[in-house]
């Protein structure tokens, strides 16, 4: 009788021709262990299957890449023989269930990625999405998400220096934890994934195994239905303490020489960690079930497969070096296992108790994960909005108030203020900058790291709204004076099944691609996340990157606070007065339409390149101009120097609210002594640089065209939303 | 055998956590909830080698299980 | 100056605490790992920040029974300065080096910024680089940082000078709305009787450095020094 009826595959996620590719591959009826490995390997989240036809359209290449997308993470040097090891990731169905924990082991998943390469994890960033503020779920998902994010983060001890946090109704069902994480290495001391060496032991190493999150990772890949709540399988809980450990463990071992090759236990745990290590070297895999550490008692082979039990690592040794890795694990008081070895079969066999209760072909199964090219149709550009036709009877400076204290622009101190930002001494740049700065310990080098998304402008247009995140991440980091070096991508995204979804993915990646290649900026690491969808209500399009750059010297940084009165502002890049998609359309107005504005990536290149030079001579105060335009930047820059400014709309400007809240992109602001500021305008001109003097700094009002209000109420505004916010919920 | 250790507040020590929790039921519109106090339930196992006294727990309780500064314990060895 | 700084399982602001030491001692202090029973011969002992046994039971309850605190706890009675930042100030409240305990915040969220702080004891080796009274710059990072003490240990505390810092506001008012987690009294650093012993929740290794906004932590390492050369 056969053990797997059709109803068990089903359960476990296979189409009907997974499942007849999945018979022709093994020669026979699996059994359920293998049937398991199977349905996680060929999941969504480990195969990448609708998605990957188009990743592979993404430049992954330049001469400072060491490591591109493929293995936990990308590599990317910074000279003086180090490396930067940085990747975002999702865990957004596990944080909707069960927000504190779902984070939580969100950040801890996204540090094993970094530090199993070889890297002591420097910072943290997280890109937050939640639904609508009055959705009765949102202030108990935003709370404890970010405890979670806080518990675990602030344990471990590295700090979490920047991100963002957006709501908006398509999240009410979906919302969004996106965690990236950037460690520093010894460029020539990199370690990968691959499996070499027949008889080489496979080891385990970290916590015991338990029950937690079986198919966490086939959750991952299915559309939530109201009921999942009920159906959930056990939630993975994070141990911070023990993360902690294992990380110092690691970089100890990492330092005997005796690592041929390692890989975390992430989504799908042991299952696929040892199958990618043997199928990346080529090699087969034997393991002995019962060797594994376990937590509880009757666990099944079945089980131990596919736990994703949190913190633990898989390990090939050289022979003979388990004395010594043992003895760094007892020191640590962490679990020490040898749990099998490698095997020129180029199978993989599970044991339990000398019984084999599994055999599978690991390159058939690895190559034959399914690739969809799946129908998409392109989303049609939308018409543009002509800024004259925009009625508006809101005053300029009501208009600024509004999106001073609107939700997606209030400060987040009451989210950064729970992260402890500051710890390993490193943290240059504090969180509420356009990008945070830490510091390459020991040196006088800076790292700048920020996390973008404009969801709004790639669901009106993708392929214009993929450039404009790119861009926006390469503006975030230039305003500090370093120099953009690569980029993640998380890419977050409805059901791939239907075609305009799957046209708002090709779209998104393609111009991702574009930007990325204009600006000499490669993607090396990311992560798909579909599915996002309940009862077919899907989320924005939210193609979420995080990026990296170098500054030489953090003593010439800049931020974007004011520093003194009597400086001129001045804009660089153009104002038309881009209303389409923007920020006072949807708030101001109630208009969430129109085309986004465009992003012309020549100009982006010249811009940055004009502003980078500029700070590393002198520039101290920069902001970029992105959503609600100028008038918003200038309150941002304002607000955070304390010193207010006085903006003249130009004369021949038609509508000055769109020439004040007008998202035009490729547009910095920065501030020069007066007397040198018609100095700095021709050399911009010189240089290809759009510039205009705008106003000047000082006061203690935020002026715009003859009409003020004071930097101390807008604060008022700005920083109590949140709090007043939260507390409302208590 | 098993010991159960309550570990609690002592009278008098500001308890927030309790505090929120006494709101969140009055939000939730169960009234008539009074002072809520948050402790500790702990319960170890006691294999063949432990000394089964409570005096023996009450002392692991002195030296690690409560802080005597703000908590209470009280301690229940069961079969 | 010879100085160690001991390492928990947990510890975090280990390097942290090295670096800031380095910064006015010109050296790096030894690094003491928990299980060790002996110590270096020093004369000054720091205990750390972060979450040492994962703050789980309570902050710093393990970490005080490690066989390398019975050793801290010996130096200290023969005088040896001893300094608990953050999680180190939990470590000697529990382990009965300093009197009250650190409890969760009174707003129960955990709160890293920078805060003020006015010196009330300036005359200990610790504290006699500032001024009685001034208001420095120190930042937090801490979810379990409120200070409780029973009222007659408060009183005594109070009548011997024991309160080294509490918070107060950027001009030195000490105030309740200065008070970032509720500690009785606005405590923020206490000496045991002999002052060579101080604990305090914010971290003044955290400002060493003028790369990272500011130098108000340093001089209570120059005032060791000094003391101590």
């Amino acid at each position: 009788m056969s053990e797997i009826t059709p109803e068990i595959v089903a359960e476990h996620g296979l189409s009907e021709d997974e499942w007849k590719l999945c018979l022709e591959i093994m020669g026979r009826e699996p059994n359920l262990n293998e049937l398991g490995i199977f349905s996680v390997m060929w999941s969504e989240h480990c195969s990448y299957k609708s998605s990957k036809k188009w990743l592979k359209t993404l430049p992954t290449e330049a001469p400072w890449v060491i490591c591109g997308p493929g293995e936990n993470a990308g590599v990317i040097d910074i000279e003086d023989n180090q490396a930067i090891i940085f990747k975002m990731e999702s865990h957004n169905h596990p944080s909707y269930i069960e927000p504190y924990q779902g984070a939580a082991t969100g950040v801890g998943g996204i540090l094993r990625d970094v530090f199993t390469m070889g890297a002591r994890p420097i910072c943290n960033l997280n890109a937050l999405r939640f639904g609508d503020v009055d959705h009765e779920k949102t202030r108990h998902l935003v709370s404890g998400v970010v405890s979670g994010i806080s518990g675990y983060g602030n344990c471990v001890g590295v700090p979490t220096v920047a991100g963002e946090c957006e709501f908006h109704s398509s999240y009410n069902g979906n919302n969004l934890v996106n965690a990236m994480a950037v460690g520093l290495a010894d460029a020539d001391n990199i370690f990968y994934s691959a499996a070499a060496g027949v008889g080489n032991p496979v080891v385990y190493f970290g916590s015991k195994t338990g029950r937690d999150g079986i198919h966490g990772a086939t959750m991952a890949s299915a559309e939530f239905t109201e009921d999942s709540e009920e159906k959930r399988p056990t939630v993975q809980v994070g141990d911070p303490f023990t993360e902690k450990l294992v990380i110092e463990a690691t970089l100890e071992l990492m330092q005997t020489g005796s690592i041929v090759a390692i890989q975390d236990m992430g989504a799908a745990g042991l299952t696929s960690s040892s199958f990618e290590m043997a199928s990346k070297g080529g090699v087969g895999v034997e393991l002995e079930l019962d060797q594994v550490p376990m937590r509880e008692e009757g666990m099944t082979p079945y089980e131990l497969m596919l736990s994703e039990s949190q913190e633990r690592m898989l390990v090939i040794l050289k022979p003979g070096m388990e004395a010594e890795a043992k003895a760094i694990m007892d020191k640590w008081d962490l679990e020490f296992a040898v749990i099998g070895k490698l095997t020129d079969t180029g199978n993989m066999v599970l044991k339990w108790h000398g019984e084999v209760v599994g055999d599978l072909p690991i390159d058939p199964l690895a190559l034959a994960s399914p690739e969809y090219d799946r129908p998409w149709v392109k989303t049609e550009r939308p018409a543009e909005i002509d800024a004259a036709s925009v009625e508006s009877n809101v005053g300029r400076i009501d208009a600024l108030k509004t999106l001073t204290a609107h939700p997606n622009f209030a400060s987040k101190r009451w989210i950064w203020e729970q992260y402890d930002h500051m710890v390993m001494g490193d943290t240059v740049g504090r969180p509420g900058g356009d990008s945070a700065i830490v510091r390459v310990h020991e040196t006088n080098k800076g790292i700048a790291v920020t996390s973008d998304c404009s969801p709004r402008y790639c669901y009106q247009d993708p392929h214009e709204g993929g450039k404009q995140i790119v861009a926006e991440t390469y503006r975030n980091i230039t305003a500090v004076g370093a120099t953009p070096l690569a980029v993640t991508d998380n890419l977050n995204f409805g059901n791939p099944e239907r075609p305009e979804i799957m046209g708002q993915i090709v779209g998104c990646i393609e111009g991702i691609g574009e930007a990325c290649r204009a600006l000499d900026y490669p993607i090396v690491s990311g992560n798909v996340s579909l599915y996002n969808e309940t009862n077919g209500q899907g989320i924005l399009p939210t193609p979420t990157l995080g990026a990296v750059g170098l500054i030489k010297d953090i003593d010439k940084a800049a931020s974007v606070a004011f520093k003194k009165d009597g400086q001129a502002i001045i804009v660089l890049g153009e104002t038309k007065g881009w209303l389409g998609a923007s920020r006072y359309l949807e708030i101001i107005c109630g208009r969430e339409e129109g085309a986004p504005p465009l992003v012309d990536l020549e100009a982006e290149l010249k811009t940055g390149n004009f502003v980078r030079a500029e700070i590393l001579c002198g520039v101290d105060t920069c902001h970029d101009i992105s959503d609600g335009g100028i008038a918003v930047a200038v309150a941002e820059m304002a607000m955070a120097g304390n010193i207010g400014c006085s903006i003249d709309i130009p004369a021949n400007v038609e509508q000055a609210y769109a020439w004040l809240f007008g998202e035009d992109q490729g547009r910095y602001i920065v501030t020069v002594d007066a007397d040198k500021a018609d100095a700095f305008v021709v050399k911009a001109g010189e240089a290809g640089v759009t510039a205009n003097i705008i106003g000047q700094t000082g006061g203690s009002d935020v002026v715009l065209g003859g009409e003020g209000i004071g930097v101390a109420e807008l604060k008022d505004l700005h920083e109590n939303w949140m709090p007043d916010y939260m507390a409302a919920g208590e | 055998m098993k010991a159960k250790v309550h570990v609690t507040l002592k009278n008098g020590v500001l308890d927030p956590q309790g505090k929120a929790v006494e709101h969140a039921l009055g939000t939730l519109g169960f009234d008539g909830v009074g002072e809520v106090r948050i402790g500790k339930y702990i319960e170890l196992e006691l294999t063949d080698a432990a000394e089964k006294t409570k005096e023996n727990i009450e002392n692991m309780c002195k030296q690690l299980l409560a802080n005597t500064v703000i908590e209470n314990f009280d301690v229940e060895i069961v079969e | 100056m010879k100085a160690a700084v001991i390492v928990f399982p947990g510890s975090n602001c280990d390097r942290d605490m090295m670096v800031g030491i380095e910064h006015s001692l010109g050296r790096k202090p030894e690094m003491v790992w928990h299980k060790e029973t002996e110590l270096p011969d020093v004369d000054f002992i720091a205990v750390p920040g972060g979450f040492s046994y994962g703050d789980y039971l309570r902050c710093g309850a393990m970490s005080a029974h490690s066989p390398i605190m019975r050793e801290v706890v010996k130096k200290a009675n023969a005088g040896v300065r001893v300094l608990g930042v953050c999680n180190g100030f939990q470590i000697l409240t529990e382990a009965g080096l300093l009197p009250g305990v650190l409890m969760r915040n009174a707003k129960l969220k955990f709160i890293c910024k920078d805060v003020h702080l006015k010196v009330e004891n300036a005359s200990t080796d610790f504290t006699s680089k500032y001024s009685a009274g001034q208001a420095i710059r120190i930042p937090v990072a801490h979810h379990d940082g409120n200070y409780f003490a029973a009222d007659d240990v408060l009183k005594s505390i109070e009548d011997n000078n024991q309160v080294a810092f509490r918070y107060c506001d950027e001009a030195g008012n000490v105030s309740e709305e200065a008070n970032i987690n509720g500690s009785r009294n606005n405590i923020a650093g206490i000496l045991n009787e002999n002052k060579n012993v101080l604990g305090m929740m914010p971290h003044p290794e955290r400002l060493c450095d003028a790369q990272l906004g500011g130098t108000d932590g340093k001089p209570l390492f120059d005032a060791l020094v000094e003391a101590l050369s």
